[in-house]
């Protein structure tokens, strides 16, 4: 199978998910926020297509960037942000919380210098023209399955969070 | 240079620490209760990349947990984000009747808990 990971794709995409998420926590205004976050989330999309996940691709955009970015979108239109705009943007831990960040970041990149040797690359031999069906299979089969329980319990949660947002929304029930 | 030029597992788990450390950045920082939510989505989007790397990783490896079927980790990203679906709901939710209340979005002022 050629490889569809070329350096130059990964590259661009990360640079592209890296600049946006910058964006994400720069912006003033948050519809802008917003629009830096759906191209990161777009690019990372891409990016499992690189990955070979199609089915997961295929959900991020749906899901994601289709509609948890336009619920973030309508609260952002239904409340008043004009007076944010004005105001300070960062907290007074600004400085604490990158120290803290970058004290987390070294622990990570120590963690990954070290472990370099742990990731061996394999030999792909699976076509991704069978993803879907292979998530399927786990998340649905009677016999194999091992996932099936669990997406019913999504599905709870997902109810609940629909009653929980109504019952939070809502001015008097 | 090679290093760089061949992309490995490890290429897309820097790039999701990277992004796991902008979210924490953003939600340590910022006022605003909507970019704090949408810094979580940040956060969750670099954990689902590396579940998805992973999963790309262990389909290459032979043996009992590799092989094709190898595809827990991207049953555990969708699963990731429906939950996320789920905390974005509740989250927006309580920030429309916080504003109601409060007249605000700075997560500051949310102290009636603190003593």
């Amino acid at each position: 199978m050629n490889p569809v990971a070329t350096p130059f794709f990964f590259y661009l995409l990360a640079g592209t998910m890296i600049i946006g998420g910058i964006l994400v926590i720069t912006q003033k205004n948050a519809v802008h926020s917003a629009l830096a976050l759906i191209t990161t989330l777009l690019a990372q999309a891409a990016i499992y297509l690189m990955l070979y996940a199609p089915f997961v691709a295929g959900v991020q955009i749906i899901l994601y960037a289709g509609g948890i970015m336009v619920l973030f979108l309508f609260v952002i239109m239904l409340i008043n942000m004009e007076r944010s705009v004005k105001e300070r943007q960062f907290n007074k831990q600004w400085l604490v919380g990158i120290v803290a960040a970058a004290a987390l970041g070294g622990l990570l990149i120590t963690v990954y210098t070290k472990g370099k040797d742990l990731f061996p690359e394999g030999r792909m031999t699976y076509g991704e023209s069978q993803n879907t069906q292979a998530v399927a299979t786990l998340l649905f089969d009677r016999n194999t399955g091992t996932y099936m329980f669990a997406f019913e319990i999504a599905s709870l949660l997902l109810l609940v969070a629909i009653i929980g947002a109504v019952v939070m929304a809502k001015k008097r029930i | 240079m090679d290093a760089l030029l061949h992309i490995s597992t490890l290429h897309y788990l820097v790039l999701g620490a990277a992004l796991f450390l902008l979210g924490v950045i953003g939600v340590l920082t910022r006022r605003n209760v909507v970019v704090v939510l949408m810094s979580i989505e940040l956060i969750l989007n670099a954990v689902n990349l590396n579940l998805v790397a992973f999963s790309r990783y262990w389909q290459g490896m032979p043996g009992h947990f590799g092989g094709p079927g190898a595809l827990h980790g991207q049953v555990f990203a969708i699963f990731v984000i429906t939950d996320a679906a789920a905390e974005a709901a509740v989250g927006l939710g309580i920030l429309i009747a916080f504003f109601r209340n409060k007249e605000t979005v700075n997560v500051d002022e949310v102290n009636l808990l603190k003593w």
